[in-house]
């Protein structure tokens, strides 16, 4: 095979990892929408924030240090112990829970039935918020996050591809386990979805609010569920990104690159979410393969978006979102 | 008892259709002209210019155009920052190609260039709305930046990709570059502010206006009774990028003076200036000033406290900061979703009435 192709293929794979990491960040947008028709812009900021309060939990930072030295004027940093993993993701898990119950508790409860772009801006005024409160609890400084998930090149399949093309494709260990965590992810969400008591209540939520609400559904138990669940996504979201990364500022920004994915999928589609994400991937990568020398470089920035606004062009409601049907 | 239409006659119907029918509005716009045209002149140095009164005009500019595309057509748009720096690239090429053309000149010129590129941009509005019209307007915002930063033509091959303001001189005063006084870079300002915010009052509530605002409230309906909304939506977009480009020349010529597109125009201002829209108040011309003047003096007073005051670290101040305005933003559409004019209207109800509650 001529190099070009396998140089094109290696790109394609490791645009499908990408395009898992992508996918990851959408899911969390798609769940929200659907049970609430909220567009949550803080998704990034919440996968940003959940891996900084992970970081936290298990090197014992001390919340809101720097704040405290600044006003007594103490030097305090760190508690002194460690925690294993595990406990600190149960722990962040918890703060992720409390944080959606907060939410609807002293934010969304209020804006019952206001106009979408009303509920959009509170979650632009959430990120801004949430951004503001992470930093300030556990520091702005790039921070490491070790979760034990393995990184590096992907020795099988080095080798595998080796053996095929006789040309070895670069693929990182850490975006093969994001793709296998973002499947059980998945596989998790919809038997919870079809199986659970409270996955069905949610489905109904989600199709049609005011007949869930006269069954005896309680909406405001719904969406503390679901804005826990986002933040799990996001928790999610947030260790992968932030072990590929590090933990940083940039990580919210991760949002905007859910964004065109979403356009792709439909905003109402979990399936639209994987597939969409996948597609922007593969095109980002393999565009900025073939087109780098013409253009120039940095084409990812922009990509994903023009390639849904001419998707979008042709197919309004995304690859699998419901049908806009409109009325006067 | 001085605040109210009472007494207050109109005999033709061009004073029963003015923009301020009651006097007291009246004489408190005059007053406030005759204080910005006559008084700040005097007063003005080159620390309030810089902290405050230049970012107050040019976002209020910016915040003017915003407010004609959500506020009144109904259009959700993120892409201003991109939309910026259109006006402030344009104004570059333009006066780097004509050293001769005058200022003015080349910042209305580079406000038409902009409202070209929101036509275009504008364009995808014709099928898709909400939501995903707003994420497609985000492909304004990433592909201008990239465009900007990293095609050398557009920066004119300067080996650090930024972008610099020669000094231009109007009426024989340089306004721009570094000869030029804080004065006369407010007064330019001004003047544009001035003129625009008289053009976006009158626009509004002409026939134009109405369309827009049609489309806003339901665009199938609109269209039902006559209103072609492929017309109504890009006049929109073309009214609204013009505002925003003289908005970004502005602030790149007068007020920057040298600026790189992604530091300078990046998506936090156009999240900025969607946030003095709300926060000020959609279809509203004054919330549009109102919201640009809470939104630039806000984090300095914040910065002055804290940092001046309390000898805080700025970075800790600058957390806080973007905290305390996210907490600002919800608490303002928890309590009032429509801005501060809605807050204002109904004090301006209470005053008609007062002392007597009915």
């Amino acid at each position: 095979m001529p190099d070009t192709l396998l140089f094109a293929m290696e790109a394609a794979v490791n645009g499908l990892a990408a395009g898992v990491m992508y996918a990851l960040v959408a899911l969390g947008f798609v769940l929200i929408f659907k049970a609430s028709g909220i567009f949550n812009f803080s998704q990034g900021v919440m996968a940003l924030f959940a891996a900084l309060t992970l970081v936290g939990l298990q090197t014992g930072q001390i919340p809101f240090s720097h704040l405290i030295n600044a006003i007594f004027g103490t030097r305090l940093h760190h508690f002194g112990f460690t925690l294993p993993t595990v406990v600190a993701i149960i722990g962040t898990v918890a703060v992720m829970v409390a944080f959606a119950w907060l939410v609807e508790r002293y934010i969304f409860r209020h804006l019952v039935n206001q106009e979408p772009i009303i509920l959009f801006m509170a979650t632009i005024g959430l990120a801004y918020f949430l951004e503001g409160l992470g930093d300030i609890m556990w520091g702005a400084e790039v921070k490491r996050m070790d979760v034990g998930i393995p990184q590096g090149m992907s020795e099988t399949v080095d080798d595998l591809t080796f053996a095929w093309f006789g040309y070895g494709f670069f693929v990182d260990t850490l975006e093969i386990w994001a793709a296998v965590i973002a499947g059980l992810l998945v596989i998790g969400l919809v038997i919870f979805s079809q199986y659970t008591k409270q996955g069905r209540a949610l489905r109904a939520v989600a199709d049609d609010h005011q007949a869930a609400l006269s069954v005896g559904i309680s909406l405001r138990f719904i969406w503390v569920l679901v804005w826990s669940l986002a933040g799990i996504v996001a928790l999610v979201a947030g260790i992968m990104w932030g072990a590929k990364s590090g933990v940083q500022f940039s990580l919210s920004l991760i949002a905007l690159k859910a964004l065109p994915v979403l356009i792709l999928g439909g905003f109402t589609s979990i399936p639209g979410a994987i597939v969409g994400g996948l597609i922007i991937g593969v095109g980002e990568k393999l565009f900025d393969f073939f087109m780098q020398p013409i253009v120039g470089s940095a084409t990812e920035n922009w990509f994903a978006y023009m390639l849904a606004l001419v998707f979008l062009l042709f197919r309004p409601q995304g690859l699998f979102g419901e049908k806009i049907i409109e009325r006067v | 008892m001085i605040y109210r239409e009472a007494g207050d006659f109109k005999t033709s119907y061009a004073a029963d259709n003015q923009t301020f029918p009651i006097r007291g509005d009246r004489i408190a716009y005059y007053m406030v002209l005759a204080f910005a045209f006559l008084v700040m002149p005097f007063v003005i140095n080159d620390y309030w210019a810089n902290a405050i009164v230049l970012p107050f005009l040019i976002y209020a500019i910016a915040a003017l155009g915003l407010n004609i595309l959500i506020g009144y057509c109904g259009q959700l748009s993120l892409g201003s920052g991109a939309f910026m720096a259109v006006g402030a690239y344009a104004t570059f090429k333009l006066t780097t190609a004509f050293p001769g053309l005058s200022i003015v000149f080349v910042v209305l010129l580079a406000g038409l260039v902009t409202a070209g590129v929101g036509v275009l941009f504008g364009l995808p509005s014709l099928r898709i709305k909400g939501f995903y019209l707003a994420v497609a307007t985000l492909a304004a915002q990433f592909f201008l930046i990239w465009l900007f930063t990293q095609q050398p033509w557009f920066y004119n091959n300067s080996p650090t990709g930024m972008i610099s303001m020669p000094t231009r001189e109007f009426l024989g005063m340089p306004v721009t570059g570094p000869r030029a006084s804080a004065v006369n870079m407010y007064l330019l300002c001004l003047v544009f502010v001035v003129a625009l915010a008289w053009l976006a009052r009158n626009l509004t509530r002409g026939t134009l206006g109405r369309r827009w605002m049609a489309i806003r409230d339901m665009d199938i309906a609109a269209e039902i009774i006559g209103v072609n909304p492929m017309m109504a939506k890009l006049s929109a977009f073309a009214v609204s990028s013009f505002f925003i480009g003289v908005a970004g020349a502005l602030f790149f010529a007068v007020y920057l003076g040298a600026a790189e597109a992604s530091e300078a125009f990046g998506i936090e201002k156009s999240f900025i200036i969607l946030f003095m829209v709300i926060i000020g108040g959609l279809g509203s011309i004054l919330g549009s000033f109102i919201g640009a003047f809470f939104l630039i003096v806000g984090p300095v007073l914040l910065k002055l406290l804290l940092v001046d005051q309390l000898g805080w670290s700025t970075d800790l101040a600058a957390h806080l900061e973007i905290m305390i305005i996210g907490a600002l933003i919800l608490l303002f559409l928890i309590t009032e979703p429509h801005g501060i004019t809605a807050l204002w209207r109904t004090i301006k109800e209470k005053l008609r009435l007062w002392p007597f509650p009915h």
